[in-house]
């Protein structure tokens, strides 16, 4: 029984990485670059969410108004990544690849701290608004317990996912995205424009960022400007477990990280056991699987099938 | 007449290294021209400047009248270049009907692209019954085909191929030319490097002689087969 709890548990902590992992595989495989201000995106993506809701929907507990809510949010993340690729990666596309990095912790601390001053109220957490069949308990079966967030939180992995595979599979412009990340400059020659694919890769990863900022709302029923960093850690961690730059990886990594740690916090017994340790475990998973398997557990690769 | 494509004092750096040196040379509807020099030369640095992925540092490139020295590469596809480049470099996770789309990805009448798969079938029917193979799995000789075929799929007006023969035994690379004279008969003009300058010159209509940067000489394929400085330096005999 705990064990069926922990791996409820898992899966839906795992499938909120799992969500913000493809955003930094999706821009590794085209740039080669390591994001780490996607975890921000998603934070942006949260409070545009409460923005809609606060602005327009005060009080209301429809889940009506969880369209527009997601709206605000993938419109937020979507366009915060979109002016971040143009304003501070783009200069430095051809620059040594430290200096991307260290702008992208700029990117990063800037983001916490413009939400932080200017989102009236962040400089405390914000209560995230209750909706109808999306918060609370969903069943109650003896000790388990299934929340509606978990079922939203899933189902918006599942959703997503598809949504991905046709789009990379399936559309001109996601073959066009593999062939970016298989060989740029031959890309180009067929008519590519590489600098258009950058925009969507963002855009791309954004898009799951943001769902995944209002499923972390409804999940903890509260926000704030730091709630990217651990989240962003969480998933950078889970898109390297999988095989950076591997979609399909970033899917796996992020259930497979979700469910370990949550079932190392249950079943270590003593003194390494126990949520204290739950981060512990998730790095000890991540260094364990690199020392073996340093491609990561599908193999790292470019945006490609799986 | 004006010429199709009009390279003229063409200078290509990389960083403090010239590897093009103000060459001028053109090519001509309907002709095949070759640019032949050994290894460095400065060929395949000429097609990449060409193609745009590669910028110029003096000099200009006009097709069809219109300077695109500045144009970015895939614009130049739009405007009817192909280049199928030194090393075939197909996608090789894609299979080989996604190479073949992909060649086609800047053309606006979609409704054409099928029947141009088919005729790019037509042309190697090994890309037909292969169609849904990872070309990554594919020999030297089949991955060339593929990167002709691929170059087919934009209806260039002009169809740039960079050592379509490198590697291949002598019976493909038979194969490769016998189709380089087909593409030119349906009417596309082509610009060929070749190390193999026998055979280039066979079917060339034009051809520069390349070294470390700089044209040294000129002619017709005829002329610059039975030239003697080719003969020794290209074609192995004394
Ligand atoms: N990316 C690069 N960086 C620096 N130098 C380069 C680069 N590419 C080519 N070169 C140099 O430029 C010169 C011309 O090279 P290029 O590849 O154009 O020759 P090529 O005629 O195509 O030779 P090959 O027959 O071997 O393909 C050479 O001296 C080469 O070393
Ligand atoms: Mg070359």
């Amino acid at each position: 029984m705990l064990f069926l709890q922990q791996l409820i548990n898992g899966l839906t902590s795992g499938s909120l990485y799992a969500l913000i992992a493809v955003g930094y595989t999706v821009v590794y495989g085209i740039v080669q670059l390591i994001n780490f201000a996607h975890g921000e995106v998603f934070m942006i993506g949260a409070f545009g969410s409460l923005a809609v809701w606060t602005i327009f929907f005060q009080g209301q507990t429809s889940i009506l108004i969880l369209i527009p809510m997601l709206l605000g949010a993938v419109a937020a993340s979507v366009g915060v990544a979109v002016l971040m690729e143009r304003f501070a990666y783009r200069p430095l596309r051809h620059a040594p690849r430290l200096a991307p990095l260290i702008t992208a912790i700029g990117v990063s601390v800037s983001l916490q701290e413009i939400v932080r001053l200017f989102y009236p109220g962040a400089k405390s957490p914000l209560p995230y608004p209750q909706i109808d069949y999306v918060s609370g308990t969903a069943l109650q079966l003896g000790d388990i317990t299934l929340r509606r967030s978990a079922i939203f939180t899933v189902g918006a992995l599942v959703v997503s996912a598809v949504f991905l595979w046709w789009f990379i599979n399936r559309t001109k412009l996601g073959r066009g995205m593999q062939a970016v990340s298989q060989d740029p400059d031959t890309a180009r020659l067929m008519g590519i424009n590489v600098d258009r694919v950058i925009v969507v890769a963002f855009a791309l990863g954004a898009l799951l960022a943001g769902i995944a900022g209002v499923a972390q709302g409804l999940q903890t029923n509260s926000i704030s400007q730091i709630m990217g960093f651990t989240a962003g850690l969480k998933a950078f961690t889970a898109a390297v477990l999988g095989g950076i730059g591997n979609v399909a990886g970033a899917v796996v990594g992020g259930l497979v990280l979700g469910v370990a740690e949550s079932l190392a916090t249950q079943f270590i017994p003593g003194a390494f056991g126990g949520t204290p340790w739950k981060d512990v475990w998730a790095f000890v998973l991540l260094i364990v699987v690199l020392v073996f398997r340093p491609q990561g557990l599908l193999g790292a690769r470019v945006v490609d099938r799986a | 007449m004006t010429a199709m494509l009009e390279v003229t004092d063409l200078q290509v750096a990389y960083g403090k290294i010239e590897a093009v040196k103000k060459i001028t040379f053109s090519v001509d509807e309907g002709q095949v021209v070759t640019l032949i020099g050994t290894n460095g030369a400065g060929k395949t640095t000429t097609l990449r400047t060409i193609s745009g992925l590669l910028r110029p540092t003096g000099g200009s490139i006009r097709f069809q009248g219109k300077p695109i020295q500045t144009t970015p590469a895939h614009e130049i596809v739009s405007l009817g270049i192909a280049h199928s480049p030194e090393g075939r470099r197909i996608f090789p996770r894609l299979t080989v009907e996604e190479n073949l789309l992909l060649g086609s990805f800047s053309r606006k009448d979609t409704a054409n692209i099928k029947g141009d798969l088919q005729a790019a079938y037509d042309l190697f029917p090994i890309l037909r019954e292969r169609a849904k193979q990872p070309a990554g799995t594919f020999s030297g000789g089949e991955q060339q085909m593929l990167a002709m075929g691929r170059a087919m799929m934009c209806r260039p007006k002009l169809l740039m191929l960079d050592e379509p023969s490198m590697g291949l035994s002598p019976l493909m690379m038979k194969r490769i030319m016998s189709t380089v004279r087909t593409l030119r008969e349906q009417g596309t003009t082509i610009l060929l490097v070749e190390q193999n300058a026998q055979a280039a010159l066979r079917l060339a209509d034009k051809g520069y002689v390349l070294e470390v940067g700089s044209i040294v000489l000129q002619g017709t394929g005829q002329e610059l087969l039975a030239s003697d400085d080719v003969r020794k330096a290209y074609l192995g005999e004394d």
